[in-house]
């Protein structure tokens, strides 16, 4: 949809490709049993294989694209084919950046080594959300306790991606209580612990393709190594875990919005599609809804990457970066409805894709930071609205 | 003189059936939802209670009460309030016994009403939609041919209330060649009747108890009074308006459902040290909902009123419809929102009332744009 390098360009093909053939199908497939594919499902480990011969563009210099645009890019052509199938995806996912970051040299190795070249689907996953609220990341209840040991874990989270079949869940809770959220350390819990209880994948609207889980931590004891960043991050400055998952936000928005974008030209291409074969092109009603509707998307997909420039060229884009993902989310909202009266009566009946793409949609605009919460940072930053 | 009021009679009907809703609809709604259907139980209940034969003639064994689509507005926002995929299962039977009340020959009352006054419950329905898009109910293509001996019906039917259930069906066909909704007429068809086909139409995206179906009539004949009406048929119009008129109100009580549920909610829910009520951004979503639910209510009520004065309504249930059409998607999605992550899941009602205020609103919705 944009003029990105040639190089790049190769890539995006690649998902493209892949998407069309193999993501579209599993997404619907995961849809219609109202459930994600089982961990050994064939098309995991077909993904597996798909990355290690399409690893996607890394920092060699190849793609005069930087990371964020890049991302962006990937992004968006994946959730055209399936945001479910995308958040589905094996690999470290959502924490990996901030193991990279904030983990000691050994925890990069021991939780994020198994992932380089793995033959087999793993599952990293982040654990935020609590039952009694995500907004509010300072009210979080989850407890630490320091043990001989290690640490005890004490408390509850829900909605986790990939949580139930992960090697490892990264678990916000507060060692620290008096310190209030700078309290807060991440910790690695591992498969199999048996303080990880009450594990149950919600039932969800849309985005059906992958797990979101609910789960309880009664005495759930982590090893002293498992703390992230070790248990004095004093002596590594960037290791304060509540700053570095709170700094890698900025850039996840981001990516949250070229999905959104992705699944907005998904819902845009199958209204435009259905308005040609049927004939309502002809309606001079739809061919304006159709051109509001391409205005929209790209408005959002501009947004987007430009806050996805400002992080390459390191441009503060807290601004950007909550505009682009309120936008884009409102965005796909917007479409998916749009579509649906387009294709009317198909729409309703009959599986189909537009269908699933305003159920999917919905979650967008509150997943990693709700619309509400979007407005109120950009509130914050521009008029000095008190939190 | 201006008046907000209901009669006493109609207040009561409407105190019953928000009973009703409340106690035999809401808390089957999801279980409904995810079975598409609805349990048969329940809909004989909604039958004992009288709803389709409440304003049939006495002489035809009926309630006798004064045919009004103001009652029936309140019945179907009484119901839309507990669960509008469930209410309009229940009242699906009316979907054909109106029309006949309002526009049939006195024969095809005789004939017709009095198989719904009975205790045992009798589904029936009206097959309208049409697979063409933007569906326009005067550019209908189901095509009824004048025989010698009758009518030939043929074409295809899409998202027909319990079609598969019903013992008796009105299908909205173009039977003459005068120029847009003057055409098109009613007719009697016997769903069981030869060259009818009826199969389920899978994977709508709401209002799955009213197990929706796919009529095909492949040229089905029918006696000469299978029309609607007297003569040449009925002009259709006052039935289109009472449908857009009930269908609108079956939206504003599924709105007002979300409503209510959304606020006591908003006044717990506790996020950065207050209730999330006391933000104002959640604060004044609540109010625009409350606004859209009772502007929506009145221009709904507006319609349905006028319709009992004898007035040609088209232009205001059209009105009524488009507004509301436009207006609940929102407030479903406002709702849901105000509840976070916890409204997309599925143990709570709110993405069930947003799929069944998509489903709701989707005909028309383009033309309310
Ligand atoms: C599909 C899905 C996947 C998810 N995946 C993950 C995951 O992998 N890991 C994870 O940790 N979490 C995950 N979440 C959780 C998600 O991040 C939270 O749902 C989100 O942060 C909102 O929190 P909440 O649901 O508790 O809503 P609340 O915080 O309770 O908010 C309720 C309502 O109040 C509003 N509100 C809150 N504070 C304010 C304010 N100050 N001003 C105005 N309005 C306000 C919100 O916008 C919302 O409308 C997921 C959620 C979904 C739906």
């Amino acid at each position: 949809m944009n003029k990105f390098s040639a190089a790049l360009n190769v890539h995006i093909e690649q998902v493209r490709e892949w998407g069309q053939r193999e993501v579209r199908p599993a997404g619907l497939e995961a849809d219609r049993n109202g459930a994600p594919l089982p961990p050994d499902h064939p098309y995991f480990a077909g993904y597996v294989d798909f990355r290690r011969r399409h690893p996607g563009p890394v920092d060699d210099g190849a793609v005069p694209e930087g990371p964020a645009v890049r991302m962006a890019a990937i992004n968006e052509e994946n959730a055209y084919w399936d945001r479910g199938m995308g958040v589905a995806a094996p690999g470290p996912g959502l924490p990996a950046p901030i193991v990279a970051a904030a983990g000691t040299p050994e925890q990069r190795e021991h939780f994020l080594g198994p992932f380089r070249g793995s033959e087999i689907p793993r599952w990293g996953s982040f654990a935020l959300t609590e039952p009694s609220g995500g907004s509010d990341t300072t009210a979080f209840r989850t407890r630490a306790t320091r043990t001989d040991r290690g640490f005890l874990l004490n408390g509850a989270k829900c909605f986790i991606g990939n949580a139930a079949r992960a090697d490892w869940v990264l678990v916000q809770a507060n060692l620290d209580p008096d310190k209030g959220r700078s309290g807060q350390r991440s910790f690695f819990v591992e498969r199999g612990n048996r303080g990880m209880t009450g594990i149950k994948v919600e039932n969800k609207m849309g985005l059906r393709a992958y797990e979101s889980v609910s789960f309880i931590l009664e005495d759930c004891e982590v090893p002293r190594d498992n703390i992230l960043g070790g248990e004095r991050p004093e002596q590594t400055s960037r290791s304060s875990a509540y700053g570095a998952t709170m700094g890698t936000l900025n850039t996840t928005r981001v990516g949250v919005a070229a999905s959104a974008v992705g699944l907005a030209r998904s819902a845009y291409d199958e209204a435009l599609n259905f308005a040609k074969q049927s004939g309502a092109f002809r309606s001079i009603r739809v061919r304006d809804r159709l051109e509001a509707m391409h205005r929209q998307l790209r408005a959002a997909w501009l947004m987007t990457l430009r806050a996805a420039w400002k992080a390459d060229s390191r441009i503060p884009n807290i601004v950007d970066a909550s505009m682009a993902k309120v936008f884009a989310a409102e965005t796909a909202q917007d479409l998916a409805s749009a579509g649906m009266e387009i294709v009317g009566l198909e729409a309703g009946a009959g599986h189909h894709l537009v269908e699933k793409l305003f159920r999917d949609a919905k979650a967008l605009n509150i997943v990693e930071g709700t619309g509400q919460i979007q407005r109120i940072i950009m509130a914050r930053h521009l008029v000095g609205l008190p939190r | 003189m201006i008046s907000f009021d209901v009669t006493d009679e109609q207040s009561q009907i409407r105190d019953m059936l928000l009973t009703f809703a409340k106690e035999e609809l809401t808390p089957r709604a999801r279980q409904a939802d995810e079975t598409c259907a609805a349990p048969a139980e329940l809909l004989d209940e909604a039958w004992s209670l009288g709803l389709a034969s409440l304003a049939i003639p006495e002489a035809y064994g009926g309630g006798g009460a004064p045919r009004s689509t103001l009652t029936g507005a309140l019945m179907l926002e009484a119901m839309g309030s507990g669960c509008a995929g469930l209410g309009g299962a229940a009242a699906a039977s009316s979907l054909f016994v109106n029309p006949l009340i309002d526009l049939g020959s006195e024969e095809q009352k005789k004939r017709e009403l009095p198989k719904f006054c009975g205790n045992a419950r009798r589904a029936a329905t009206l097959a309208l939609h049409e697979d063409s898009f933007a569906f326009d109910p005067s550019r209908i293509v189901t095509r009824a041919e004048p025989r010698a001996d009758g009518w030939r019906i043929t074409g295809v039917k899409r998202l027909v209330p319990l079609g598969e259930e019903a013992g008796d069906m009105l299908v909205l066909a173009r039977a003459s060649d005068a120029p847009g909704i003057d055409g098109i007429k009613a007719f009697i068809v016997p769903p069981r009747a030869p060259g009818v086909a009826i199969t389920r139409e899978s994977g709508t995206i709401g209002l799955t108890p009213m197990r929706f179906a796919r009529v095909e009539l492949a040229g089905v004949s029918l006696p000469p009074d299978a029309i609607l009406g007297e003569g040449d048929g009925a002009d259709i119009r006052p039935l289109l308006a009472s449908l857009r008129i009930g269908g609108a109100a079956l939206a504003v009580g599924l709105v007002r459902a979300v409503t209510d549920f959304a606020i006591p909610y908003a006044r717990e829910r506790v996020a950065f040290g207050e209730p999330i009520a006391k933000k104002q951004s959640i604060a004044f979503m609540l109010a625009d909902m409350h606004i859209e639910c009772d502007v929506m209510r009145w221009l709904v009520w507006k319609a349905a009123a006028a319709f009992d004065r004898g007035a040609d309504v088209s232009k205001m249930a059209v009105l009524a419809q488009n507004y509301v059409n436009r207006r609940a998607i929102r407030i479903a999605d406002d709702g849901l929102q105000i509840f976070g992550g916890h409204g997309y899941i599925r143990d709570l009602p709110l993405e069930m009332w947003l799929r069944n205020a998509r489903m709701l609103t989707i005909h028309g919705a383009l033309a309310a744009a």
